[in-house]
This record gives C-alpha cells, sequence and structure tokens, in this order.
C-alpha cells in the first residue's frame, strides 16, 4: 500500500497548520513524522485518516484519489493518542466493533467474529482480557487493545499518532520495539507521528522531519543525523548546541569562543555550528570552566561547561582528569556548519 | 472541500436549526415586532405609563434585591455543603435544588401559606416586629429569594470545590489567620462565581410569575408585577401593549446580564 | 497534653459548628418548610378529603391534560435537544456559538413572555389569528398553544445536561468509530448514547417535571377551561382563588411529590454518572 500526498495545504483560520506538504511512503514501509508540537504532523496524519479536510493538494492511497471519500469508507487502521477506546464496551466488543458495524452483506457471523477477536488477542498477547473494560486495564494494555481494534479491519494502512506517548519511559522502550516487529511480520504500511526523535530513529525506515506545516527533510535516520537539510534539522535531530562561528578558507573559528577551530565545506562569512554533546571535546586549558559532571563509568564523563556566557554539553576527553570548577578548553571533533542567512 | 470526520452532521443541523428557528427565533421575533405597530411615540406612551413605570421598577427592583440577599445566604450553603461535614449534609445538598424542581404555583401557595398574617412564620413575624410580609413587596423579595438560592449555590459550589485547599494552606503557612486567608484567598476567587450566580437567580427573578402572584397582593402601582401586567394587558386584548413590556422586559435584563458579564470579565482579569 | 492536629485550611470547630448550624437552619426555614407547609394543608382534613380532591372530575382532566402536554412535549425537546448537542458537540460550524446561546435562551426568558409571544402569532389579534379564525383552528386557548407554550419554557433541559458532558467527552472515539467503518447513526447509538444516557435520563427527568409544573406560560395561553384547557398547576391557582383549599393543596401536594421524586432520581443518576 503506497501513499502519495502532494501538496497538502490545512489553515485553521489564518494560520497554515499544513503548508503544501509533500509525502510518498512505500509499500510495507514505517515513516515516522517528526517534529515539535504544532510542527502539523498531526494534522497531516488526520487528513490521511480522513478526519480533517485539505483546502488544496491531492492525497493518493494505492493510486486511489482520496479525495471526497470519507474516513469511514477508507479503510484505514487508527491509533489514537489516547487510544479513543470505547469505555462503555468490553475489550472484545472493542475490537469486534469494526466488524459489527459492517452492513450486513459483508459482516462475518457471531462464530467468526468470536474467532477473529481471538485471534487477534492472541497477535497483541492479551488473550485473557477479552471481557475486561478499558478503565480496567494498564496503559500498554489500553494500547495493544486500540492496536488490534485498528487491525480488526485488515486495514491497508496503518495510522499511529503518538502511540506510545501516555506510557512510562520503561514500558515504552518494549513496546516500541514490539510493535515494530509486529509490523514487520504484518508487512503493513504504517506512519508514525511523534515528538520523540529516539522513537522516530529507532523505529523508522524513513523519517520525515516537519517544521511550521512543512516537511523539512525526508529521510533515513543516519542521513538525517549526517547531513541535515537544514539548520533546523541539524539543531533537532541530536540535540545539538548552536555555536556562531565565522568561516574562512574552509575552516570555522569560534573566537572569542574557547573552541578548537573546524574544518566546514561553506562560503567564506559568518555562520553558525551545530554540535552534538559527543562531538564536543572538553580539555584541560582556558577560556571555560566545568560547571556540573556526570560520570558516565570508565574515566568517561558528561560535562556541562560555561563558555563566554553559553552553557554547553560536553564530553571529557579521554585520560583527561576534569573536576567540577576547573578551567578548560572545547574541541570539536565533528559538526555540521551553515552559513547565516541574510 | 470540506471532509467532516464524523458522518451524520446534515441531519442533526437541520433537525437542531428546524427546532430553534420553529419554537425560539420567530416566536421572539413576533415579540421584537409587535410593539412597533404602535409606532415609536405609541410605545413610549404605552412603556411611560405610570403602572408600567412602577410594576418595571417592582420587577427589576424586588428581583436585584432577592439576588443580592441570596448572595450571602449561598454563599454560606455552598461553603457548608462543600467545606462542612455534619449530619444531614447530604440532604441538605439535594434540598438547594428543591426550588428547580417544585412548579412555581405550588411554591407560591406554600410560601403564602407560611407567610401569611396566620402562617406558621407569619404569625410570629408579625407579634414579634409587627412585620406584614405575604401580600406586599416584602413577600415577592422572599419569593424571589426561594427562586434566586439554587442558582447561587449551585454556581459557587464546583468552584469552591475545584479550588481546593492548596491556596488557604499557603496563606496559612505565610502568617495569615483564617479570616484572613478566606476573605483574601476564597472570596476573591468565587467572586465571578458569584457574579455569575447572582446574574442567573437575577434573571429567573425577574421573570417570576407562579411563585411571585399569590404572595405579592398584586395591588396596582404598589405590588403588581411586570409579567403580571402582561397577562392583564392581554386579557385586554392589547397586544401590543403587552409585547412592549414584555420587549422592555427582555431588553433590560438582558442589558443587566451583559453589564455582569462586562464586570466578570473585570475579575477574572484582575485575578489572571 | 497536646491538642488535635487541624489542617490550617480548617475552620476552628467552633466555627464549623456554628456554620454547618446556620445552613441547617436555612435549609429548613427556606426550603424545608414550604413543602411541609404543602404537605400539611394537603392533609389538614385528613386522607379521604385529600383523595377526595383529587378524584374531583376537573382534577383527573387537569391531570391528563398535564400528562397529555408532557408526553408531547418531552419527545420533542428530547430530540431537538440531542440534534443540537450532537452536532455542537461533534462537528465544526460556523454560528455555532450563536446556536449554543439560542438554545439556552428560552431560560432567560420570562415564562409569561414565553406564553406571550405564542398568542402574538396565533392569538385573535395575532399575525396568523384571522387565517386560523377562518379555518376554525384554534391553537391559543386549546392543546396545541399549551403544547408550543410549554415546549419553549422547557426547551434547553435536555440540551443543556447533555452538552458539557458530550463536549467534555471530546470526538475521539466518535473518530475512532469512523475510521472503523461505522455510519453516522451506528456511531450516535453505539458510541455516543451510551455515554451520555445518565445524563440525558437526567435531562428528560428535569424536562418533564418542568413541563408538568409550569404555571406562567401556559397560563398566558390556555383561558382558563376548567376541565378542557386547565393543567395541574393551572388547576391549584383557580381552586385557590375559589378558596377550595383542601383541593388547592391536594393538587399542589401531587406537584411537589413529582419535584421530590425527580430530585431524587436526578440526584441517583448523577451519582451513577460520576460512577460509570
Amino acid at each position: 500500500m503506497t501513499v502519495e500526498a502532494s501538496g497538502i495545504t490545512r489553515r485553521f483560520g489564518d494560520a497554515a497548520a499544513l503548508d503544501g506538504v509533500d509525502l510518498t511512503v512505500r509499500e510495507g514501509e514505517l515513516v515516522a513524522l517528526l517534529g515539535p508540537s504544532g510542527s502539523g504532523k498531526t494534522t497531516l496524519l488526520r487528513v490521511i485518516a480522513g478526519l480533517e479536510g485539505m483546502d488544496a493538494g491531492t492525497l493518493r492511497i494505492a493510486g486511489q484519489d482520496m479525495a471526497g471519500v470519507p474516513a469511514r469508507e477508507r479503510g484505514i487502521g487508527v491509533v489514537f493518542q489516547h487510544y479513543a477506546l470505547f469505555r462503555h464496551m468490553k475489550v472484545a466488543d472493542n475490537i469486534a466493533f469494526g466488524l459489527d458495524v459492517r452492513p450486513r452483506a459483508t459482516r462475518p457471523d457471531r462464530a467468526e467474529m468470536t474467532r477473529r477477536v481471538a485471534a487477534l488477542l492472541a497477535l497483541v498477547q492479551i488473550p485473557d482480557l477479552a471481557r475486561r473494560y478499558p478503565d480496567q486495564l494498564s496503559g500498554g494494555q489500553r494500547q495493544r487493545v486500540a492496536l488490534a481494534r485498528a487491525l480488526a479491519i485488515e486495514p491497508r494502512l496503518l495510522l499511529l499518532d503518538e502511540p506510545f506517548g501516555a506510557l512510562d519511559a520503561l514500558v515504552r522502550r518494549d513496546v516500541r520495539r514490539w510493535v515494530r516487529g509486529l509490523q514487520e511480520r504484518l508487512a503493513i504500511t504504517t506512519i508514525l507521528v511523534t515528538h520523540d526523535q529516539e522513537e522516530a530513529m529507532e523505529m523508522a525506515d524513513r523519517v520525515a522531519v516537519m517544521e511550521r506545516g512543512r516537511i523539512v527533510q525526508f529521510d533515513t535516520p543516519s542521513a538525517l543525523l549526517d547531513q541535515p537539510a537544514t539548520p533546523f534539522v541539524a539543531g533537532f535531530i541530536g540535540d545539538a548546541a548552536r555555536l556562531p562561528c565565522r568561516v574562512e578558507g574552509g575552516i570555522a573559528r569560534f573566537d572569542p569562543l574557547p573552541v578548537a577551530p573546524l574544518p566546514a565545506a561553506v562560503p567564506d562569512g559568518p555562520a553558525t555550528a551545530f554540535l552534538r554533546p559527543s562531538e564536543l571535546l572538553a580539555e584541560p586549558g582556558s577560556g571555560a570552566t566545568v560547571r556540573l559532571l556526570r560520570p558516565q563509568g570508565g574515566g568517561d564523563a558528561h560535562l556541562v561547561v560555561e563558555a563566554g556566557g553559553l552553557v554547553l554539553d560536553a564530553r571529557a576527553a579521554p585520560g583527561s582528569t576534569l573536576a567540577r570548577g576547573d578551567a578548560c578548553h572545547l574541541v570539536p571533533r565533528g559538526g555540521r556548519v551553515f552559513p547565516t542567512a541574510g | 472541500m470540506t471532509v467532516r470526520a464524523i458522518p451524520g452532521f446534515g441531519l442533526s443541523i437541520g433537525i437542531a436549526l428546524l427546532w430553534v428557528s420553529l419554537i425560539v427565533l420567530v416566536p421572539l421575533l413576533a415579540l421584537a415586532v409587535k410593539p412597533w405597530e404602535m409606532g415609536l411615540a405609541g410605545v413610549l406612551r404605552s412603556l411611560s405609563e405610570e403602572r408600567v413605570l412602577a410594576s418595571l421598577a417592582l420587577s427589576f427592583g424586588t428581583a436585584a434585591l432577592a439576588g443580592l440577599a441570596s448572595l450571602p445566604v449561598g454563599l454560606l450553603l455552598a461553603y457548608a455543603i462543600v467545606r462542612l461535614r455534619f449530619p444531614g449534609r447530604r440532604i441538605l445538598d439535594g434540598m438547594v435544588d428543591l426550588p428547580f424542581a417544585l412548579p412555581t404555583a405550588v411554591a407560591g401557595i406554600a410560601l403564602t401559606a407560611l407567610f401569611a398574617p396566620n402562617g406558621w412564620l407569619g404569625a410570629p413575624l408579625a407579634a414579634a416586629f409587627g412585620w406584614k410580609i405575604a401580600f406586599t413587596p416584602a413577600g415577592i423579595v422572599v419569593a424571589l429569594v426561594f427562586v434566586a438560592l439554587p442558582f447561587i449555590v449551585r454556581t459557587v459550589e464546583p468552584v469552591l470545590r475545584d479550588l481546593g485547599r492548596d491556596a488557604e494552606e499557603a496563606a496559612a503557612t505565610l502568617g495569615a489567620t483564617r479570616p484572613q486567608a478566606l476573605a483574601r484567598v476564597v472570596l476573591p476567587a468565587l467572586a465571578p462565581a458569584l457574579v455569575s450566580g447572582f446574574g442567573l437567580g437575577f434573571a429567573r427573578a425577574v421573570g417570576e410569575y407562579g411563585s411571585v402572584i399569590f404572595i405579592a397582593g398584586n395591588m396596582p402601582m404598589v405590588s403588581e408585577i411586570a409579567p403580571l401586567l402582561i397577562v392583564i394587558r392581554l386579557e385586554q386584548f392589547d397586544y401590543a401593549g403587552a409585547a412592549a413590556v414584555g420587549l422592555a422586559m427582555l431588553v433590560l435584563s438582558f442589558a443587566v446580564l451583559l453589564a455582569l458579564s462586562v464586570l466578570q470579565r473585570l475579575l477574572r482579569r484582575g485575578r489572571a | 497534653m497536646s491538642a488535635p492536629f487541624r489542617s490550617a485550611a480548617e475552620d476552628a470547630p467552633w466555627a464549623r459548628a456554628l456554620l454547618a448550624l446556620a445552613a441547617i437552619t436555612i435549609g429548613v426555614v427556606i426550603l424545608a418548610l414550604p413543602l411541609a407547609a404543602v404537605f400539611t394543608e394537603a392533609l389538614r382534613r385528613g386522607w379521604g378529603v385529600l383523595w377526595a380532591a383529587l378524584a374531583e372530575e376537573d382534577t383527573l382532566a387537569a391531570i391528563r391534560l398535564t400528562l397529555i402536554v408532557a408526553a408531547i412535549t418531552v419527545p420533542i425537546n428530547t430530540i431537538g435537544g440531542l440534534a443540537a448537542c450532537w452536532a455542537i458537540a461533534k462537528h465544526d460550524f460556523p454560528g455555532k456559538r450563536l446556536l449554543v446561546v439560542l438554545v439556552e435562551l428560552p431560560f432567560s426568558v420570562s415564562p409569561v413572555i414565553s406564553g406571550l409571544v405564542f398568542v402574538l402569532i396565533f392569538g385573535a389579534q395575532g399575525w396568523l389569528g384571522p387565517w386560523l379564525q377562518a379555518r376554525d383552528v384554534q391553537i391559543i386557548f386549546a392543546l396545541p398553544g399549551l403544547v408550543l407554550a410549554t415546549i419553549f419554557v422547557t426547551f434547553p433541559f435536555v440540551a443543556r445536561t447533555v452538552l458539557p458532558l458530550m463536549q467534555e467527552q471530546g470526538r475521539e472515539e466518535e473518530e475512532a468509530a469512523a475510521t472503523l467503518g461505522a455510519s453516522g447513526w451506528q456511531i450516535f447509538r453505539r458510541v455516543t448514547l451510551p455515554n451520555i444516557r445518565w445524563a440525558l435520563l437526567s435531562g428528560i427527568l428535569l424536562c418533564n417535571a418542568r413541563a408538568m409544573g409550569e404555571f406562567g406560560a401556559v397560563s398566558v395561553v390556555s383561558g382558563h377551561v376548567r376541565g378542557m384547557t386547565n393543567t395541574m398547576p393551572l388547576h391549584v391557582e383557580i381552586l385557590y382563588n375559589e378558596y377550595q383549599f383542601a383541593g388547592a393543596f391536594a393538587v399542589a401536594a401531587l406537584l411537589a411529590l413529582l419535584g421530590l421524586v425527580t430530585l431524587a432520581a436526578k440526584t441517583l443518576l448523577e451519582r451513577r454518572g460520576r460512577h460509570a
């Protein structure tokens, strides 16, 4: 099942929640929509599901134009952010709902429905919870029910809206690995909305980074890390620090900051460098001060360094014995440099 | 192109609009149009009759008095229901809604029986203070307090419940005495709710008819409320005159409600 | 010896006792005494007189008429109210806030004006009066007028009780049902309705209580024809003005009982709704 969106625009009043979005999702692929809140990722998901209209653009699913096709006829499975389980129905009835509302001609009979519900419960590994009500379940169990309910209609496409957001951190990691495994096994094309980059990077084949209603880069996780297309992506992915610098002859210089120069393939002039904590090494020296220190074991340490009024995350250079309050200077081991616009 | 996520909008909005138009919009339009059959001069003459002015003053005056009198009483009841634990609290809680549920005519004859010169409350009040309540404007205020009280309690109660005790505890840790905490922390937080409760109670009281006409005595110029005057004019087939009084009542009470909502916004802003 | 611990946000014991006493006194004087007066007056001459008063032909006619008016009014306002709530809570459309205001408007209109507006339209000198008279159709001083005035007065009850709950419950469940292929009616029947059933029932009860107990609005459109266009509250007035206090308070007691039952049911439903 492929999804082809082009030029999708959605306005709420004057503000454009989606501003000409193009996105192509391949058969069987898991694509993550990643962005800060308000970047339009949930709106895009709702447009694809048919829960939100669009003011311009076209949307094709499996080659078929979705204009005028209501949500109920799209056959897309949606797992909502807070699961939206029917609170007055038992788990089994929740899962059977999509089959039960079909017109009589295509509705499976009782026995078949029971069989399918049992199979889905087994698939999501909660075979014993059929008779429970949603408020008797834990967050992780509810999430599994929501997934089973969406899968019950044998969707061509699965949409997940922040599906792990309501889970606590410990459960979240396990559940998302399990979901990814299930998605691969069922080979179902899936779009995932998340604001958690770790989640997007770990689960997705490709990640679409969204900013203010646009997709600013759509690429594999490693390409996003290595070749960010815009300063926004460079800053957003990998929690990079943003340092002003000046490029002269292919070298970025940070004076007056106590940061060693960095090779940069951009034209001469003012620029901004994005450095991840792991790329910034602190060595004994002068100009900067170690403010906080978090040992990582094996002599390694994560530092918070103050330099020229900036507070930066850095790592202690191997073998250095920096302590809180020590003077140091910083050596970038890598980083991405963008010319400052204007 | 509009996509409706949830189907069924057309039918539901169709029914709703038909229902609202036929039952509310068209009839109120009739009220807005009818008086002008007399022309502007006719409307002004009709409304400036002494008896009309007296009845409007009486209706709005007694409603305002009743609303004001209900404020401390309603506040006390709400505080007792939310904050105190005493035997009969839940019964009291349920009883507060009684004026909502009791038909107004029943309330009217009941209050009249209570406050009549030989009634359970009327007799002792007359003996002790020489007060005459039933068949005077005082009786109207009593009936309107009965009508307005639940609005105040039910508006203040949820706000008081949501308020929690954090703010008061904070006030206490900062050295405030209990009365200081109540006056400077709790009361200001309840002020917008008190205003809106007053507004609801007032709006209901201004137009109240059933519980008032039995106890009022209905003397023209003294204890004749505006709704009664509408009925009287209708009985004389003076439709336009009746509509003029009705329209005047509506316009005046919406003006009062508008002023109250401005006041409420000011109170909210002061707090935020 | 240490004093028992008292929370900083709690009043002194004497203050609490005083406040509770004041609240109970107010409750008894303002709320309970009128009710007691009705039942005392109704039973002043014993159960026999009470029954006789209720079994009188005009009284029975008034009870019958009241039931008929309520039986027409309540379903109309339930369907209209539900339709309005569903449209407002589950959809977006321009003019939504205006619709909410209009739905609540009848609450701030005097009952007498609620009756008046229909007299202005259908009365002898109203807009449609001559036309109706020529065709011998009676609206005012007849059942249709009573029903119209009652619908106006009880218009907001169902909508006002249900709307806050529907809005609070949001749209996610309905949207989920739509993605699973349910039609509008299926969504309403199987997802929305079960979630609002207790509030709906409570709204219907309140609507019914007011429909049966309404006085001012029906008084204007009724014409007070005994045995014909007299509802129970109007009958109370007629008997009272004729100094037939036993009969007046007997009917009043019946209405008061209706109010009490409604109140009790509403309280139970609210408790139930909170747990469900």
